[in-house]
């Protein structure tokens, strides 16, 4: 967890509202993309859309509390299920795309998936 | 252990087991159609403990505020107690004053409360039996028509859509319970586009809510989608298209997946729907009728622009066929 003096990346962003704008875009990349997407069918998508809220939320350091531990045990079925660097990657890049969509600035961009690669060893059960 | 006190005794459940199925499976009868959160027939209300937020998705906030919920949706933690009552209170009399065939399978039945039910176009009530049967139809009508509209397709084997058919007679006497859903047009931007899809009975929200629409100055395109398998499962056909010329906004599309005429497309309904709209950014849709379909459009549609917000649906899922003394209650 970084304790940052400055702003966090999500109060530059613009809080919870930049979020909800920020999941459609995303949750639809990820949808779209058929080397991840059966990894996010849901019969629920606003569940799932939640979830990827609480994701963006976390990745631009906003205010949801998830440990290591969460992560492992949030990711273990998926890695179960085949998760790997190849699925991470994917999604890390679906983050940088809608970002730069939004129209966020490169440091910010390059903060937020600085965050995001952080969590790769817990994500993938390393 | 939690357990649930109902008509003064208490019923254990167990890990995990959801209100309804404790209830069920001690041979209490509830009534219940989908077990899956999606028809609301098996509300109750608890009047003393707390139920899970989840058993309470989609209820109004006055019912939740009553302690009303969602008995399939109920799983509550180890150690709950819970003092429950059916929604016996909620329910209105009617009366059927009704019933003729839309087509060889979809019976229009008409129906007339006591009491007036106030509704949205579209939204759909539970229909309970006099013996307790209890499933849920999409409401066709218009709030201020004097009788309350469904359209209900005759399944084969259908407990309740086998007596509509069979064996009810005007006259005869029910209860609705209900509105619920958020399948309805609500006024305000009367220039977005606006599409509407459904297969089969699906037809019935959608017919409620386009003339909604066009009764409230709706000015932007309208597009309506009726899918079935052969012509024979489309209905309303000739009024949908004297609509369409009355109000040019409005665009009606039936389509089947054979035996398609110079009148009626012939595909897929999402293919017909992404050649006539293809880029439907900004938009509003309901998407009404059969489970995978509507859930499949969803996606696409989503997928092809539309914001979750603005993308309303009702899947008609199917009743779940009662297991007597299962030992794996609640394993789902
Ligand atoms: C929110 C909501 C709105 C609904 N609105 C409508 C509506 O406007 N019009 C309408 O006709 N129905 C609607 N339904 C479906 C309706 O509630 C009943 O499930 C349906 O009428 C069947 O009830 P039944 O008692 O006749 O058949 P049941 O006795 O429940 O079922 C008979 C047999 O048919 C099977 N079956 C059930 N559904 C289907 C299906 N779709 N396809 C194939 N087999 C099936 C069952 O598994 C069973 O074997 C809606 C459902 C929901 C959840
Ligand atoms: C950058 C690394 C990642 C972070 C920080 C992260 C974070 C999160 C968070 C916070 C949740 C929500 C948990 C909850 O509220 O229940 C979640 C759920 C989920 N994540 Fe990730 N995630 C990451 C990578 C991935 C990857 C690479 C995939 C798959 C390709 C993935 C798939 C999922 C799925 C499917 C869920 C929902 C699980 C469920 O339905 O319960 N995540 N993730
Ligand atoms: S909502 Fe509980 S049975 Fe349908």
């Amino acid at each position: 967890m970084s304790v940052a003096a400055e702003k966090s990346v999500y109060e530059q962003l613009g809080g919870a509202p930049a979020m909800t704008a920020a999941v459609e875009v995303f949750y639809r990349k990820v949808l779209a993309d058929e080397h991840i997407s059966h990894f996010f069918e849901d019969v629920d998508m606003e569940r799932q859309a939640a979830k990827q809220k609480a994701f963006l939320t976390m990745v631009t350091g906003g205010p949801v509390q998830y440990s290591g531990r969460d992560m492992r045990a949030g990711h273990a079925p998926l890695v179960k299920r085949g998760l790997n660097d190849s699925h991470f990657d994917a999604v890390a890049g679906h983050l940088k795309a809608t970002l730069e969509e939004l129209g966020v600035a490169a440091p910010l961009v390059a903060k937020v998936l600085a965050i995001a690669e952080s969590a790769r060893v817990d994500v993938l059960g390393r | 252990m939690a357990k649930v006190k109902h008509e003064s005794n208490w019923y254990p459940l167990e890990s995990g087991e959801s209100v309804l199925d404790a209830l069920l499976r001690q041979g209490v009868s509830i009534p219940n159609a989908c077990r899956a959160g999606a028809c609301q027939s098996c509300l109750m209300r608890a009047v003393a403990g707390t139920v899970p937020e989840a058993s309470q998705v989609g209820l109004k906030d006055t019912l939740r505020a009553q302690g009303y919920f969602l008995a399939c949706a109920c799983r509550p933690p180890e150690g709950t107690l819970l003092e429950v009552t059916g929604a016996e209170a909620l329910r209105l009399p009617a009366r059927i004053q009704a019933l003729s065939w839309l087509s060889t399978s979809v019976l229009r039945v008409r129906l007339v409360t006591d009491s007036p039910l106030a509704y949205h176009a579209g939204q759909y009530l539970s229909l309970v039996r006099e013996d307790g049967l209890t499933r849920s139809y999409s409401l066709a009508s218009l709030p201020h028509e004097d009788a309350l509209e469904l359209h209900v397709r005759l399944l084969p084997g259908g407990a309740m859509s086998g007596w509509l058919a069979r064996d009810a007679r005007p006259g005869d006497r029910l209860q609705v319970q209900g509105p619920a859903g958020s399948c309805f047009y609500v006024p305000g931007r009367p220039e977005q586009p606006l599409l509407l899809a459904g297969t089969g009975t699906g037809l019935a929200p959608l017919y409620g809510i386009v003339r909604d629409a066009l009764a409230a100055g709706h000015s932007g395109p309208i597009w309506l989608f009726h899918g079935a398998r052969t012509p024979e499962g489309l209905y309303l056909t000739a009024e949908l298209r004297a609509l369409a010329e009355q109000h040019p906004q409005f665009h009606y599309r039936p389509g089947v997946l054979e035996g398609g005429t110079r009148d009626i497309a012939e595909g897929a309904l999402d293919a017909l729907i992404r050649a006539e709209c293809p880029k439907p950014v900004g938009w509003r849709a309901w998407l009404c009728g059969d489970g995978p379909l509507v859930l499949s459009l969803r996606k696409k549609l989503f997928l092809a622009g539309l914001s979750l917000k603005d993308l309303h649906t009702d899947a008609f899922l199917p009743s779940v066929p009662q297991v007597q003394r299962t030992s794996d209650a609640g394993a789902r």
